[in-house]
């Protein structure tokens, strides 16, 4: 029986927070019952569907394979901080406009590993899309809709940054 | 039953001095966790029995990847991600960098380490096979110091290896004098991502003059754990490809394959599909020999 108690202190989704649990919690019990952030869905629980997707200090991480200690003074980003001020990220839009959701369950983790996907590939093609998510499971088999969903977002971020370079200009 | 946290003690000394000062005070005491993709599973599930674990992860002397002029040496807390993403390590060292992409999924491989992987010692560790055709070394460290043996002989059967008590697999090297060779790998899983191999093959081997003059064949799950093909290796090295080579490299490799029924295959289809592995391999010999 363990008695220790470390305070774990993470940024997540931007701001600094500190808990004080059991050192073996696992981060996805954390985020859901210590910080209610409940986009973070339990699926296997052992690292193979990818519905507990978040990204950790810039890599993405099955939360249910973390004991929260391992994430002490790591910035996390969740489901949750994907929106800016109310504004949907053009991920979020995508799914939406291209039916890439259906009963949600494996959304979060979806958009989690497509925002990963982006930020280290801008431009990916539906090969990489298709590796990048290959560790989320859905169960809706919506598959190809996701992967449009992906591949219009990066496309519409590549043309918002294209206007922006011409403004510029 | 799901795992309880209160149950285990998990600590992070922060340091590799610290976890080996830890390992050496109270030997076979506390297990090293590191991304945790083997532990937590188990853990997930209520069956991990093991009351403390001491974490690895953080650790940055035990995450490097060092390339020189003619070898490699890997920290054994480097992720998978971590090797694919290093150029000069992917170009001169292919199969493992295949074997890196084949770990479960992104989220897996930026967890998974490559010393975690063969510390599991699963007969069917994605990155062994590719470490045994490269003549790997493993390093081991303790406060007693460090000392460096053949990989091929760190696994002395099912999940059982050389470390001691108070030790942790500090790194893997690998000589650069493979630029030469015919390289192969293979895994055969259910798909193609998430999937655990029911039976793998990697080899390098050197042509010359039609003859093979070198062979390495490493294996996942023809055995207890990862091995060197040694009596197929026997049967090919010094001769040209034939047809009869091929078939007594196929007649030796079922000899020598002691693979298992598991829940992923049966011991009789992976010998089968081991076979066929290496006459893939040994076709490509003969082919890319032919070539001017």
């Amino acid at each position: 029986m363990s008695e220790f108690r470390p305070s774990i202190t993470m940024q997540v989704n931007g701001k600094i927070v500190t808990v004080i649990v059991p050192p073996m919690k696992r981060l996805l019990d954390v985020l859901r019952e210590d910080l209610q952030l409940t986009g973070a869905k339990e699926g296997c629980g052992e690292g193979e569907c990818g519905s507990c997707s978040v990204r950790m200090d810039g890599e993405l991480v099955n939360s249910c394979l973390i004991p929260v200690l391992q994430a002490d003074g790591a910035e996390i980003q969740t489901v949750e901080g994907l929106a800016t001020n109310g504004v949907l990220h053009p991920l979020q839009e995508c799914f939406l406009a291209c039916g890439g959701a259906q009963c949600g369950i494996c959304t979060p983790g979806m958009l989690m590993a497509a925002a990963q996907l982006i930020a280290r590939n801008p431009h990916p093609t539906m090969a990489e899309i298709r590796e990048g998510l290959a560790g989320n499971l859905c169960r809706c088999t919506g598959f190809l809709r996701i992967f449009e969903s992906v591949l219009a977002a990066a496309t519409q971020i590549q043309d918002s940054e294209a206007d922006k370079a011409n403004h510029a200009r | 039953m799901r795992g309880n946290c209160e149950a285990h003690e998990l600590i992070a000394p922060g340091s590799l001095r610290g976890v080996l000062e830890l390992l050496a005070a109270e030997p076979g005491v506390w297990t090293p966790i590191a991304g945790g993709t083997e532990i937590m599973v188990a853990y997930a599930a209520g069956r991990l029995n093991l009351a403390k674990l001491v974490s690895l992860w953080g650790i940055s002397e035990l995450r490097f990847i060092r390339v020189t002029a003619d070898s490699v040496a890997i920290g054994a807390g480097a992720t998978f991600i971590d090797l694919r993403r290093h150029a000069e390590f992917c170009e001169s060292w292919p199969l493992l960098a295949k074997a890196a992409s084949w770990i479960g999924s992104i989220a897996n491989q930026s967890r998974a380490t490559l010393g975690g992987n063969l510390v599991n010692g699963s007969p069917a560790a994605d990155s062994s096979p590719a470490l045994l055709v490269y003549d790997a070394e493993i390093e081991m460290i303790s406060v007693r110091g460090s000392r460096r043996i053949p990989y091929r002989e760190f696994h002395t059967g099912y999940k059982r290896n050389l470390l001691a008590l108070d030790e942790l697999v500090y790194a893997l090297h690998m000589p650069r004098r493979f630029s030469r060779h015919k390289q192969y790998i293979r895994k055969v899983g259910t798909r193609r991502a998430m999937a655990i191999s029911k039976v793998a093959v990697a080899g390098t081997a050197l042509m010359d003059d039609g003859i093979v003059s070198e062979i390495r064949l490493g294996a996942a799950s023809l055995a207890a754990f990862p091995t060197r093909l040694r009596k197929t290796e026997q049967v090919v090295i010094g001769r040209p490809i034939t047809r009869e080579l091929v078939a007594a490299a196929q007649e030796a490799l079922l000899a020598e394959a002691a693979p298992i029924d598991d829940i992923r295959s049966t011991a009789e289809y992976r010998r089968r599909v081991g076979a066929n592995l290496v006459t893939e391999f040994l076709m490509e010999l003969a082919r890319k020999d032919a070539k001017p």
